[in-house]
């Protein structure tokens, strides 16, 4: 399990647009670089991104070999109702991770 | 009310205006400080969480975790990392703070030393100094230090490799000029272990010492030796009364 940063607020007004910050520890590998020993590293990248509100994808990302290692995401949304955001970052190498937080809507 | 701001102001500016030594962090970009002020964009925190993480983790033989002997990190490890490297009796020389912490894994908790610059290690040494964020470096006065900084200051001025420069022509002489594209600070250990947008992730004095006497063509001492103790010594001691940044962002 890589390690995972997420920065939002635990409430919100109904309406109320709030922000979402993400890091996640990830070497993102672009295959293109040679390691000590003169070979190319095999690529290790995440290729998507995603958020989803209570089930419903609010925001999603594709992720390429210029994105540097241990990428940070940001974006907005509108708090609607309480209910979980589940963020998932995929990747090569069949990289998967999942983290889920809880947003209280009052 | 406005004699008494007045004073403070003038005092402000005096107290700035004497000090020239300037932190890394004013010679960044604005957007990489931006990455440093915010924890929430700063990638080392990721780091920071993996050694909070640690601090309460059983391991070695002994299956103790650093809790149950510090307790709570907030507290006991304030002010630790701003008097490193010190002097340590066992040793009978100088140590810094990732050996201290090894000395803790392998004598405290009976566990296998971990290696320098490894993940983890770095991971408990950004967590113990940060700690200590916004806390003046604060080097130990210990007599039987003096023999081991003086040889640090000595190697600072003394000229290595196959470029023949010495840390003091670029960081004391030419400090605030260019080196290629970048531009040279004054190399005050003021945030580490860094992020090194570079490095693409996390290091340690020791590796940001050994980069640059690589980069002078000189061939350089490896993890842990004296050498690099001493010229940490002599750094802290330069760079005494500047705030610690832990963990810092630099380019």
């Amino acid at each position: 399990m890589a390690r995972a940063l997420i920065t939002m607020p635990k409430t919100a007004k109904s309406g109320e647009i709030v922000e979402i910050r993400t890091l996640i520890a990830h070497p993102m590998e672009s295959g293109y670089r040679a390691g000590d020993d003169g070979q190319l590293v095999p690529r290790n990248l995440i290729r998507r991104f995603s958020c989803r509100y209570d089930g419903e994808l609010v925001f999603s990302a594709e992720l390429f070999p210029a994105v540097a290692a241990n990428p940070y995401i940001t974006f907005c949304t509108v708090a609607t109702a309480s209910g979980t955001l589940q963020f998932t970052w995929e990747g090569d190498r069949g990289f998967s991770q999942t983290e889920n937080v809880v947003l209280t809507v009052a | 009310m406005r004699s008494w701001w007045l004073a403070l102001c003038v005092v402000a500016s005096l107290g700035a205006a004497s000090d020239t030594r300037r932190s890394g962090f004013d010679f960044m970009t604005p957007e990489t400080q931006a990455i440093q002020r915010d924890d929430a964009q700063n990638p080392a925190m990721l780091w920071v969480q993996e050694g909070s993480a640690a601090w309460e983790r059983k391991s070695g033989g002994a299956g103790r975790a650093c809790i149950d002997c510090h307790g709570a990190a907030s507290t006991s490890m304030k002010g630790v990392a701003a008097r490193y490297p010190a002097f340590d009796a066992a040793a009978r020389g100088p140590i810094t703070l990732s050996q201290r912490i090894n000395a803790c894994v392998v004598g405290r908790q009976g566990a296998a030393p971990l290696a320098a610059e490894s993940q983890e290690l770095l991971a408990l040494e950004s967590f113990v100094a940060m700690q200590s964020r916004g806390l003046p470096i604060a080097p130990p006065s210990d007599p039987r230090l003096v023999p081991f900084r003086e040889r640090g200051e000595k190697l600072y001025r003394q000229r290595i490799g196959q470029l023949d420069l010495s840390c003091a022509q670029c960081h004391d002489e030419r400090a605030g000029g260019r080196l290629a594209g970048a531009t040279i600070p004054q190399a005050h250990p003021t945030g580490y272990p860094i992020y090194r947008l570079e490095w693409q992730g996390l290091g340690s004095l020791q590796r940001r010492l050994r980069g640059c006497i690589s980069g002078v063509r000189a061939e350089p001492f490896s993890y842990g030796a004296v050498e690099l103790t001493e010229l940490e010594l002599y750094l802290a001691q330069r760079a005494a009364g500047m705030k610690i940044e832990t963990p810092a962002v630099r380019p």
